[in-house]
């Protein structure tokens, strides 16, 4: 049995660099099959955002995707997960959110990848208020029940 | 004493961060302490107001509003997160 994937998980107010991020988990390695990684962005659909302002827990915001990442490297067997969360201002068409994972095959990587992110949306304690271009205050976003949904679908057993 | 933690809307409506509570007896689960707590004034009440949106943290873990709050040092009261 190769040695247990520790996961490494950040959570910082700069950007990231996905190359890197990439770079760290493939570099010297001729064992990986798969990357997958995915980014999410701040978006602003109707051209009247200025800015995202994330608010996060210290301290628990590392330890819940701590624990959601542990609980991906149990059930695939991936070669490397990294998670990386942004909090603060952030605007329109920046970086927020960085997964990769990588395997020897693709399954694992694209399952793990998208259950981080299921899991990150409903459980990892950040919170998203919009900062108008107007200058006024946008309020708070709604959680949406469609995430929710996404997390609860991975409690059946996967289908092999 | 229990420190009691606010974030987002929730932490906007009490109007402040945090505080150093002692709570009084009887008080053994989250949902005692929320019904406790909305009823310490104005700005609770309007935080708390829909108690079952409400998500609980003790210790820095998810816990469900039955979940017995003896041993907590530190209380987390948030709306539904939206990060990602």
């Amino acid at each position: 049995m190769p040695s247990p994937v520790v996961p490494v998980v950040r959570i910082q107010a700069q950007d990231f660099d996905i190359a890197a991020e990439i770079a760290r988990l493939t570099a010297g390695r001729a064992d990986i099959g798969a990357v997958v990684s995915f980014f999410g962005l701040c978006r602003d659909e109707q051209g009247t955002l200025s800015a995202l302002e994330l608010e996060h827990y210290p301290g628990m915001a590392e330890a819940e995707i701590a624990r959601i990442a542990t609980e991906a490297v149990q059930r695939w067997p991936l070669q490397g997960l990294t998670a990386i969360h942004r909090h603060g201002k952030i605007a329109p068409g920046e970086n927020i959110v960085l997964v990769v994972a990588t395997s020897a095959h693709r399954q694992a990587a694209f399952e793990a990848a998208n259950f981080l992110m299921d899991y990150l949306k409903s459980r990892a304690p950040f919170w998203k208020k919009e900062h108008r271009a107007d200058g006024s205050e946008g309020g708070w976003v709604d959680a949406k029940e469609t995430d929710d949904k996404a997390a609860r679908r991975w409690k059946q057993p996967p289908s092999e | 004493m229990t420190k009691l933690i606010y974030f987002a809307w929730v932490r906007e409506r009490i109007g402040k961060p945090e505080e150093d509570v002692e709570l009084p007896a009887g008080i053994e689960t989250v949902a005692d302490l929320l019904r406790w707590l909305k009823s310490r004034g104005e700005e609770y009440e309007h935080a708390l107001q829909y108690p079952d949106v409400i998500r609980v943290a003790i210790n820095q873990e998810h816990v469900e509003h039955r979940e017995k709050i003896s041993g907590a040092r530190e209380i987390a009261l948030f709306p539904p997160m939206t990060g990602g």
